[in-house]
């Protein structure tokens, strides 16, 4: 049996235990709730977890582009980035993977021919780690965009209505349009 | 978010066990993103509220009055005789933990200290340590604590971690309103000058100036003629809307976020437009011009200062009804608090429109009239023409704001004028909407850029449904009649699911509205240009 057999067969014990793994990284009364509730829109959190792991679990034993599994990491990283967790925190349960499949592969009597493998796989573990950071500062970066952007539109119409802002025209476009000329006419107007 | 660098021994302490005190053990951790700049000392003394200092959350050291403990404890004797509510609300809960998962900002934060019970517990500690026999005698066997510095802290933080948007409240078998105990704690903190520079910003503008931005009456003037150049470049109709006009029938008063923010300002076109296409007898005041109350985020008094400034315009102009626009909280404190604080206005008439002749029963003592109230009536009595597919381009999706969906049942209005000016609409999963809604995550006066950790925590229950109806329907627009919402979704959306826009219900209506004299319509209120007339 080579590995990706051996981890198929095993899909849904390393599953479990990836997302308990990941939800004991929650304060424990988090963690029962997280457990527990089924409904995705109750508990969008742990749904997207349980969701999330699945696909990228799949993604992996696929050995496919890596770049696939990133939508699924982004859901996950994207809720880790905003919650109480140091960027360590936040990410760490891509590598507890590795000692998810390293425990559940304890039992297996001859490791010899999965172990070339198994290192393969580890390998790819730490690329998805690679990833998440770069989605893990995306999501930050965001963050400070959005506190930039909302800061920008809340004082646009305020520089506009007191005429401190003056719309350079695209010359291409017709700048003498009847309408540009009633806008511009009119704000002029508004100022005085 | 201002934070201290951290050194590097700092940084090679990794542990991501999360601590295993109990709640009463843990003590609380002031994060940065997760609150907003403390209240300025000019705002408050601008209202005289007390102990006004400038402060900030982020020191150890809040420069707390002397005697605060007896402050706080003399205002809670006062409140637990006064409110009755209040009183029950300490004493009932059976800590059946039916709240607990309800609330966005557990949902989101997975931070126990907000599952309601808990954010409701850390009062109740205290209340049963000073106010109930078991808990002077047994401390903390009872569930009792004393109210320290730290608890106090504690409080602040996260009573400004809840947005009293009552979706716990729903779910309560007791039917206890956690929002109201929220309140309390922030009646109480505000006592201590314990207030947001966000919040007490906003109250001591609007109760000097009239609105939340301390625009003066030509500013809103100029600022509404703004609107009217775009309306008439994408219309060609000219309009002349009047301000501070006595003897007019009806006057109109909306949250200024409309005036100043997109995308509400083109919320704010649709009303022009739509009370142009009436010939509504109305006017706009300058005076009365903020229908959001940010003094229902400090205290009950202050809110009664707030609210009565609307009703005194009224009089002033001699109007003989109100018609407010979409806000949230506005319609939770006109509908639940208006008629005991300033009410019942005698001196208005009840409502009834002028273009249908419908009586609004439901604003017989408050004398005011939602504005989607007022269009539903006219679509339904076939007052409007429509062009619904001027919005084909757009899959529409509806989030009930907490405030008119639990505050006061408004659930079918909106989305019956929704799906009358739009072909493509689709509602969010049964569990997020309606009476159930989750809140957009900024409500009470959290929609500041400081905290915007907390605000997309607090806002991905909600993104999550939209979300689903985007990868389910291909949802592109979601609508809402809240100015909170029209902000603080925006860039919850921006952070959870980039491809879904938000707009108020009556940008939607206006770029719907056939008026008369209008010319070929190629652009919407935003000025872009309608699918299928890009080549005019």
């Amino acid at each position: 049996m080579n590995l990706k057999d051996v981890l198929s067969e095993k899909r849904s014990a390393i599953l479990k235990r990836w997302f308990d793994v990941i939800v004991e990284t929650y304060p424990a009364d988090t963690a029962v709730f997280l457990k527990n509730q089924k409904d995705r829109f109750a508990n969008p959190v742990g749904a997207t977890i349980s969701q999330g792991i699945e696909n990228i679990f799949d993604e992996l034993l696929q050995g496919g582009d890596i770049g696939r599994v990133s939508p699924f990491l982004d859901n996950i990283v994207r809720i880790r980035a905003v919650q109480d967790f140091t960027p360590s925190g936040a990410l760490t349960f891509i590598f507890n993977l590795k000692k998810v499949i390293r425990e559940e592969l304890e039992s297996e009597a001859d490791k010899t021919p999965i172990l070339k493998d198994l290192t393969a796989l580890e390998s790819r573990i730490d690329d998805l780690a690679l990833l998440s950071f770069n989605i893990y500062m995306q999501c930050r970066e965001k963050l400070y965009d959005i506190r930039a952007n909302e800061v920008k539109s809340r004082t646009f119409r305020l520089l506009q209505r007191a005429n401190l802002i003056c719309d350079i025209e695209d010359q291409e476009q017709e700048p003498d349009s009847e309408d540009n000329k009633l806008i511009n006419i009119k704000r002029k107007e508004a100022a005085q | 978010m201002a934070t201290k660098l951290p050194k590097p021994d700092e940084l090679a302490k990794i542990d991501f066990t999360p601590p295993e005190t109990g709640w009463m053990d843990t003590p609380v951790e002031i994060k940065p993103g997760m609150f907003c700049w403390g209240a300025k000392a000019k705002n408050l003394r601008a209202v005289e509220f007390p102990n006004a200092r400038d402060w900030s959350p982020a020191e150890e050291d809040w420069k707390l009055p002397g005697e605060w403990e007896g402050t706080v404890l003399e205002a809670m004797a006062d409140r637990l005789s006064k409110y009755r509510s209040f009183k029950l609300f300490m004493d009932i809960c059976v800590r059946c933990g039916a709240c607990a998962d309800k609330c966005h900002f557990f949902i989101g934060s997975g931070d126990p200290k907000n599952m309601p019970v808990l954010r409701a517990e850390l009062m109740r500690s205290v209340y049963r340590k000073y106010f109930t026999t078991p808990g002077k005698v047994l401390g903390k066997l009872a569930g009792a604590r004393e109210l320290t510095y730290d608890v106090l802290k504690e409080w602040w933080y996260y009573f400004y971690q809840c947005t009293e948007c009552r979706r716990c409240s729903v779910f309560c078998p007791y039917g206890i309103d956690t929002a109201e105990i929220t309140m309390m704690g922030r009646e109480f903190t505000n006592l201590l000058g314990l207030n947001t520079d966000w919040i007490a910003g906003p109250v001591a503008n609007c109760y000097m100036k009239g609105n939340h931005l301390g625009l003066e009456p030509h500013t809103i003037k100029s600022s509404i003629e703004f609107f009217l150049d775009d309306i008439e470049t994408v219309t060609g109709i000219k309009i002349e809307p009047t301000f501070n006009r006595k003897g007019a029938e009806i006057l109109f008063v909306t949250p200024s976020g409309d005036l100043f923010a997109d995308p509400g300002t083109y919320t704010a076109m649709g009303y022009l437009m739509l009370f142009h296409e009436l010939g509504l007898d109305y006017t706009w005041s300058t005076y009365a011009s903020e229908g959001g109350n940010f003094g229902y985020f400090t205290s009950n008094e202050m809110a009664k200062r707030l609210n009565s400034k609307i009703y005194a315009e009224a009089k002033r102009l001699g109007v003989k009804w109100i018609i407010g626009g979409e806000c949230g909280h506005m319609w939770r404190v006109l509908n639940q608090y208006m008629d005991t604080w300033n009410g019942p206005a005698d001196f208005l008439e009840v409502p009834k429109s002028p273009i249908t002749g419908t009586v609004f029963e439901n604003a017989k003592s408050t004398k005011m009239v939602h504005i989607t109230e007022f269009t539903a009536d006219l679509i339904k009595n076939g007052k409007l023409k429509l062009d619904p597919s001027r919005n084909d381009h757009l899959k529409v999706t509806y989030h009930d704001s907490c405030n008119t969906a639990r505050g006061m049942g408004l659930l079918e209005e909106p989305r019956y004028v929704i799906k009358s000016v739009c072909n493509n609409f689709y509602e969010m999963p049964e569990n997020t909407i309606r009476e159930q809604t989750f809140c957009c995550g900024s409500g009470t006066g959290l929609n500041a850029s400081e905290n915007m950790d907390l605000r997309m925590k607090g806002g991905f229950p909600r993104a999550n449904a939209v979300k689903y109806v985007r990868d389910k329907h291909g949802v592109n627009m979601l609508a809402n009649i809240c100015a909170i919402d029209r902000a603080t979704l925006k860039a919850s959306m921006e952070y959870w699911v980039p491809d879904v826009t938000v707009c108020g219900t009556h940008e939607l209506v206006a770029n719907a509205l056939v008026m008369k004299g209008e010319k070929e319509r190629t652009q919407d209120l935003r000025l872009e240009t309608l699918p299928g007339k890009e080549g005019n």
